[in-house]
């Protein structure tokens, strides 16, 4: 049985406009094609400035394609994302895609157990329950507990990936999006991610990522997705 | 998820000048939705048009009420439109002073609105009043003291328990958080995304600020000149802004 | 000089009489009125004094009451002035009487079908001093918006422990308009709901009437769990022995003596004189 297809990029496009900088245009992507499949795991490869972020960023629609579809399997139907509304978009990210972004967004005065429960408390699970598996989630990645009751304004860069990742993978997802999730992390802590991606993947999950460590890579990987920088136009 | 609210070219004039102009978006139930804009970008104008403290020149404002009725706002009574501001709607004002009653404890404050829909038991009333201070972080032994005597942010913080205390399924916001200091709105940024996400919230959110939109709202509405130049979800707004102002605002933010 | 029947000219009377009407039928509704120039100054009962003079037939019986007694300056003053300028017989006694002006008070004596109680009203607003702008007393009212008037409720209990007002305290007439009674004490307030007669109130300085008709619901605000409640005494009436009407204090001599007697003179007068018999 062939897995489900989770995610079909169709030749995605991306330029930036800069309408500050005398019109200049940046082209990031052309025509992108692109199969996700449930239980995988591809990731992108690639020199920096291949545009690997930019490409994550458009599929969350946290960027807007210039060009091209993004459909994704929402809801047992195929929704373009590309097209759809904000609302729709929404709905998506709630419930079908997740994206652990390269660095934490802080939010003040909000303690790091309270961020990474957050996800599951909007899902509908009670407080109780949200904040046991966020200290689940936290122990796991090694995050002392005398910093879950701080806000992670003031932790390392490894203390506020690894609360990036605890929130970004809580709550279950069929597609996940990573950028360079382990970039600040030492091997302890990366193995803990790759078991992490490989239950998500066990349990049906889709993931698309970039890794920079190649050991990461070997480690993850179901398959590689190589990238190359566009010429300026 | 049905619609809520639905604003359709809405404009608003001051004889030949355009306070607001020809904006349509739809709000559904829990949804924040941020209308950012620098001065004279008409945003309060378009706040203050669709929550009928404005009569509208021309287009039109409809809402969908507890029963599932329809309402057209514009073409609302003054009897009706004071009744939907009192059971249904919220709205909190820019300067907490235009929004309290100054002369008035703190307790009878957040009472009001609960009185005001016929809540008649004191020590009910009281307990209430009491719990709502504890929520929006005032020392519930103040619930006697006027707020005469309150802090800036304290008296926000009071005008937002006293709005929000009757649950209402529709706040508006004018910039609440303008004019604290940075530590003061942070509290109450904090306080207002924890009560919108607690209570499933649907609100309209005006701000100057960027960083405030990124913080609370899913999507945002980018307003120069009282048209609207951008709108989307607010991450990519400010991630990827398309039209020349917005990027002109972002990339005119200082970050520290 | 020889003046028109109780004072005022006839189109004044029918004014009044039209303004009257629309009152009854609006129970507790303030009907702005065109309030005339009177023989005494605003803030001395000109809005009774007018209502009393519409009302006013040759057959009439008036009593005229201030703070329950039929003698004080003012009660004799309007008492000779209708006796004057409409010749119609007065009275001390309650029951004797068809018409009755009374300020700041309600009669003990339970009153009758046939008789009518006209009040004399400074402020006819009971949010007034919550909320000075008349333009807006006058949408509260309309939309019946009354919360306002529940704030002042509570401040009371959460600064004394308990409603503070004791007398002129709001009622809700016909389950409709928020009114204030008049400066009677709150004792009186129960006489209001379902009483036999009509009540009227005048407002001259104001220029407002209003009117509670013959048994009419009256309901004096209140918390559920701070329920309305009368003035009690732990004394009686040191003249005629009641326990049940309510006493002015009244100090007697120079070193502060003190005795509780009624506040209504007839009411008093008539148990004593029973009590003769």
């Amino acid at each position: 049985m062939t897995a489900a297809l989770m995610l079909e990029l169709r030749d995605l496009s991306k330029s930036f406009e800069l309408h500050h900088q005398h019109g200049a245009r940046l082209n990031v992507l052309r025509g992108l094609d692109l199969r996700l499949h449930a239980g995988e795991c591809v990731v992108l490869s690639g020199a920096s400035g291949a545009g690997k972020s930019t490409l994550l960023r458009v599929i969350y629609a946290n960027y807007r394609p210039s060009l091209g579809a993004v459909h994704v399997r929402h809801d047992g139907r195929w929704l373009d994302l590309a097209k759809a509304t904000p609302h729709e978009v929404l709905d998506v990210r709630r419930r079908t895609l997740g994206y652990v972004s390269q660095f934490l967004r802080v939010i003040p005065r909000v303690p790091a157990l309270d961020i990474v429960a957050e996800p599951l408390l909007q899902a509908g699970a009670s407080p109780q329950l949200a904040r046991q598996r966020a200290s689940e989630m936290l122990h796991r990645l090694n995050v002392p507990e005398r910093l879950w009751s701080l806000p992670p304004g003031t932790f390392s860069g490894g203390e506020q990936q690894r609360v990036n990742i605890a929130r970004g993978l809580i709550v279950p997802r069929p597609i996940l999006l990573l950028d360079e999730p382990t970039a600040s992390l030492d091997a302890t802590n990366r193995a803990v991610v790759a078991e992490l991606l490989t239950e998500a993947r066990a349990a049906g999950s889709a993931v698309l990522g970039i890794f920079h460590d190649e050991d990461m890579r070997d480690q993850v990987a179901t398959r590689l997705f190589p990238m190359q920088a566009l010429e300026a136009a | 998820m049905s619609v809520l609210l639905k604003v359709r070219n809405l404009s608003r004039h001051y004889g030949t000048r355009v306070g607001c102009e020809d904006v349509s978006f739809d709000l559904h139930p829990g949804e924040l939705l941020c209308i950012v804009g620098e001065s004279g970008s008409g945003k309060s104008t378009l706040l203050n048009t669709v929550a009928a403290q404005l009569a509208p020149t021309s287009g039109s404002v409809s809402y969908r009420q507890r029963d599932g009725q329809w309402l057209s706002v514009n073409a609302l009574s003054e009897a009706d439109r004071r009744r939907l501001a009192r059971e249904e709607w919220g709205f909190v004002t820019q300067n907490p002073r235009d929004g309290l009653r100054l002369n008035v404890s703190a307790g009878a404050n957040v009472a009001e609105r609960l009185m005001a829909l016929g809540m008649r038991n004191y020590s009910q009333l009281r307990g209430i009043a009491r719990s709502w201070l504890e929520r929006v972080e005032i020392d519930p032994e103040r619930i006697d003291d006027a707020p005469t005597g309150f802090s800036g942010g304290m008296q926000q913080r009071l005008q937002i328990a006293r709005t929000l205390v009757t649950q209402p399924r529709l706040v508006f916001m004018d910039e609440p958080t303008a004019g604290l200091d940075v530590s003061v709105q942070a509290r109450i940024l904090d306080l207002l995304r924890r009560l919108v996400n607690e209570l499933g919230l649907a609100a309209v959110m005006v701000t100057h600020d960027l960083a405030v939109a990124r913080l609370l709202a899913a999507r945002t509405i980018v307003m120069q000149r009282g048209r609207v130049v951008e709108t989307g979800l607010t991450d990519q707004i400010l991630d990827d802004p398309q039209h020349p102002y917005t990027q002109l605002l972002v990339s005119s933010v200082l970050t520290t | 000089m020889t003046y028109n029947f109780a004072f005022l000219d006839e189109d004044t009377k029918r004014m009044l009489r039209r303004s009257l009407l629309k009152a009854v039928a609006i129970p507790g509704y303030q009907v702005p009125f065109g309030s005339r120039e009177m023989p005494l100054p605003y803030g001395w009962g000109t809005g009774g004094i007018q209502v009393t003079a519409a009302l006013l037939g040759p057959d009439d019986v008036l009593k005229v009451i201030d703070q329950g007694a039929d003698d004080t300056t003012n009660a004799v003053n309007i008492r000779r002035f209708f006796a004057r300028v409409a010749g119609v017989a007065t009275t001390e006694r309650t029951v004797d009487a068809t018409l009755i002006q009374t300020r700041h008070r309600i009669p003990e004596t339970s009153l009758r079908e046939d008789q009518i109680l006209v009040f004399q009203v400074p402020e006819p607003e009971p949010l007034r001093t919550l909320e000075p702008r008349e333009a807006e007393t006058r949408t509260l009212h309309a939309l019946a918006d009354y919360g306002l008037m529940h704030v002042k409720l509570y401040e009371d209990i959460a600064q004394y422990g308990h409603i503070a007002t004791s007398y002129d305290y709001p009622v809700r007439v016909d389950g409709r308009f928020l009114t204030s009674p008049s400066p009677i004490p709150k004792f009186d307030n129960p006489k209001l709901h379902q009483s036999p007669a009509l009540m009227l109130f005048g407002a001259g300085r104001e220029k407002r009437l209003y009117a509670i008709p013959p048994y009419t619901q009256v309901e004096s605000l209140a918390f559920d769990d701070h329920p309305f409640e009368i003035q009690h005494w732990e004394h009686q009436c040191e003249l005629c022995g009641s326990g049940e009407s309510y006493l002015d204090e009244v100090i007697v001599d120079d070193r502060g003596t003190r005795m509780f007697v009624c506040s209504d003179t007839d009411f008093c007068g008539q148990r004593r004189a029973e009590a003769q018999a």
